[in-house]
């Protein structure tokens, strides 16, 4: 059976920077898949290497059966794999709706059909009363929200979400806890995620990564990587709050 | 097509029929003159959706679109003046050389990545060039330019573009319409919310699947091939084709005007656009005339004046505004 992403020692070097050292993992199907660490890790440029946003400069990345690294951007969504943006990037004039038809129609040339779908879509994000809006009218949390949905509707086997509950109040988290766990489940699609929010980690992920200064220091359950004492001392501290 | 009388609320078609008919119909109420300035109207209606479409839905500022039109009217001009080829078949070399123009500068712009300010340079460099290259082609009559010859034995060969002003008042119609129903079909189609997309966010285009080379070279192929049209209908309405003239970044201006003021991005932007315009251009014309005023560049400054009070009163064209005022959008779409 061919795994269905693994990445092999992968590295990116920003001038004399080594965002990213070597980093080996693999993500199976249907699981979640966390990937964690403090600030300026290389979390999400281990990301941008997946998505084909940068070629690594050392290493391979696989997804079905097929090499993806140094795949443009386009060609890797088209592959089955969505991203979000951490920094969010919606198309600012365009209605949420029709932000997310653009998504829709990747693999759809009705136009009725991918309006559906983009509808259904919406309504699985909590947006669809707000499909009207123009993106540019959105608070934060439900730009998170149309970021997801945007990524979504390209009808991806693999998302991959970059801090998606950043800004999100509590009850706000456990919602898009709940919406992510129904994307995973009913949908099939499997996650891979960076997030700081542990609880939200607790909650989804089957397995966690942590990256520390660009360098894979953990990998495990997230019960295992919690107690792990590298972990403590170089990431979570005494002050996580779970 | 039934999609897009849908998209209109009952007010907006009955608009939109009462413009069609009063259109058509024109013919009949208004003389020469009259009929001369709707058939520049109706001109500008259609070069400026076909920039519209690179511009205001791709995204792309192409500056030097008189390149298009005057690749396409020498084309046909030629064709005609040396082999007898008439226009009719003439526009489709008119079509596919100002599209190899449009490629050239497309593929340099967007696959070295020249953008924004710099591909508007470039569109103004290949017009500038083309400009002077034709001043030494002696086929097409250099700087000395190019005549369609005027033969009274071939008056009323309208398949050949040899008419009065009745045909040309109505190929121009037919023109605008065809430019609004382009425009009106491709924004609601995948291409046209491509170019939205890329419009808006690039990378975020490129994160959802969307190949930006093709879309982009898509739009310029689009625009350049239907700027070339108004090209060879420029040429057989004027009968003359000068490289300094047709060529000149001051068309090409001219040319963006109507949708930039009409809102850039929308279906009927560049039409309310022409028919503010136009007839302004004309007024101040008769207005410098009546007046006496006898300096050079006092109508530029007039238009120029009047183009800055519109902008900065409605910035996002007069069209949205009009839209908004007669309530004729769909809010549910
Ligand atoms: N385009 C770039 N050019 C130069 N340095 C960069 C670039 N992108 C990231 N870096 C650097 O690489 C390192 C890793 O950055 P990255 O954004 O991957 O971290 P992160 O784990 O996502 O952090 P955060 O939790 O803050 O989002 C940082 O030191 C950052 O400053
Ligand atoms: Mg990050």
């Amino acid at each position: 059976m061919t795994e269905f992403l693994s990445v092999n020692g992968v590295s990116r070097r920003f001038r004399g920077l080594v965002a990213v050292d070597k980093v080996s993992f693999s993500v199976n199907q249907g699981e979640i898949f966390a990937v964690i660490g403090p600030n300026g890790a290389g979390k999400t440029t281990l990301f941008n290497m997946i998505a084909g946003v940068a070629p690594p400069d050392e290493g391979t990345i696989s997804f079905r059966g097929a090499r993806t690294d140094g795949m443009s951007a386009d060609a890797v969504c088209r592959l089955g794999i969505g991203r979000t943006f951490q920094i969010v990037r919606p198309f600012p004039t365009l209605s949420v709706e029709d932000n997310v038809l653009v998504g829709a129609l990747l693999h759809r040339t009705d136009m009725s059909a991918a309006r559906r779908h983009a509808r259904d879509v919406l309504a699985k994000l909590d947006l669809f009363d707000k499909r009207t809006v123009a993106a540019a009218a959105l608070t934060l949390p439900d730009r998170k929200r149309l970021e997801v949905a945007r990524a979504l509707a390209t009808d991806p086997k693999l998302l991959l979400l970059d801090e998606v509950m950043a800004g999100l109040v509590p009850t706000e988290i456990d919602r898009m806890v709940e919406i992510l766990r129904s994307i995973n489940r009913e949908m099939s699609v499997t996650i891979l995620l960076i997030e700081h929010v542990m609880r939200a980690v607790m909650a989804l992920a089957g397995r966690v990564l942590v990256l520390h200064h660009g360098t894979k220091i953990a990998q495990g359950t997230p019960e295992e990587v919690v107690r792990d004492p590298t972990v403590i001392k170089s990431y979570l501290g005494a002050e996580v709050a779970f | 097509m039934t999609a897009l009388w849908g998209a209109m609320n009952t007010r907006a078609r009955i608009l939109l029929g009462v413009l069609v008919v009063m259109l058509l119909a024109a013919p009949l109420a208004l003389d020469r003159y009259f009929l001369s300035v709707l058939t520049l109207i109706l001109y500008f209606v259609y070069v400026g959706q076909a920039w519209n479409l690179m511009m205001g839905y791709a995204g792309q500022l192409s500056l030097g679109h008189a390149l298009y039109v005057g690749v396409g009217g020498y084309v046909a001009a030629a064709l005609w003046v040396h082999y007898g080829i008439g226009p009719w078949l003439g526009v489709v070399p008119a079509i596919a050389i100002a599209a190899a123009f449009g490629a050239a500068i497309g593929w340099l712009g967007f696959r070295f990545g020249i953008e924004g300010v710099y591909f508007a340079l470039l569109t103004i460099a290949f017009a500038e060039f083309t400009r002077i290259g034709f001043d030494h082609i002696p086929f097409v009559g250099g700087a000395g330019g190019l005549f369609i010859p005027y033969e009274q034995d071939r008056i009323g060969e309208w398949w050949n573009l040899r008419g009065g002003q009745h045909l040309f008042y109505y190929l121009a119609f037919l023109l605008a319409a065809v430019g609004v129903l382009i425009t009106a079909l491709l924004s609601r189609a995948r291409l046209g919310f491509q170019w939205l997309a890329i419009r808006e966010d690039e990378t975020a285009a490129r994160a959802l699947g969307i190949d930006v080379f093709r879309a982009k070279m898509k739009a310029v192929l689009i625009s350049s091939g239907m700027t070339a049209v108004g090209g060879v209908f420029y040429a057989f309405y004027n009968n003359s084709l000068f490289p300094t003239q047709i060529f000149n970044i001051s068309r090409s201006i001219e040319l963006i005007l109507a949708p930039i003021v009409g809102g850039i991005g929308t279906v009927f932007g560049p039409v309310v656009g022409a028919f503010v315009l136009t007839p302004l251009g004309e007024v101040l014309i008769a207005l410098t005339e009546w007046l006496g005023i006898d300096l050079p560049g006092v109508k530029a400054v007039f238009y120029g004046l009047t183009l800055m009070i519109i902008i900065t009163l409605v910035p996002t064209g007069v069209w949205p505004w009009i839209a908004r005022r007669l309530d004729l959008v769909k809010n549910e779409p």
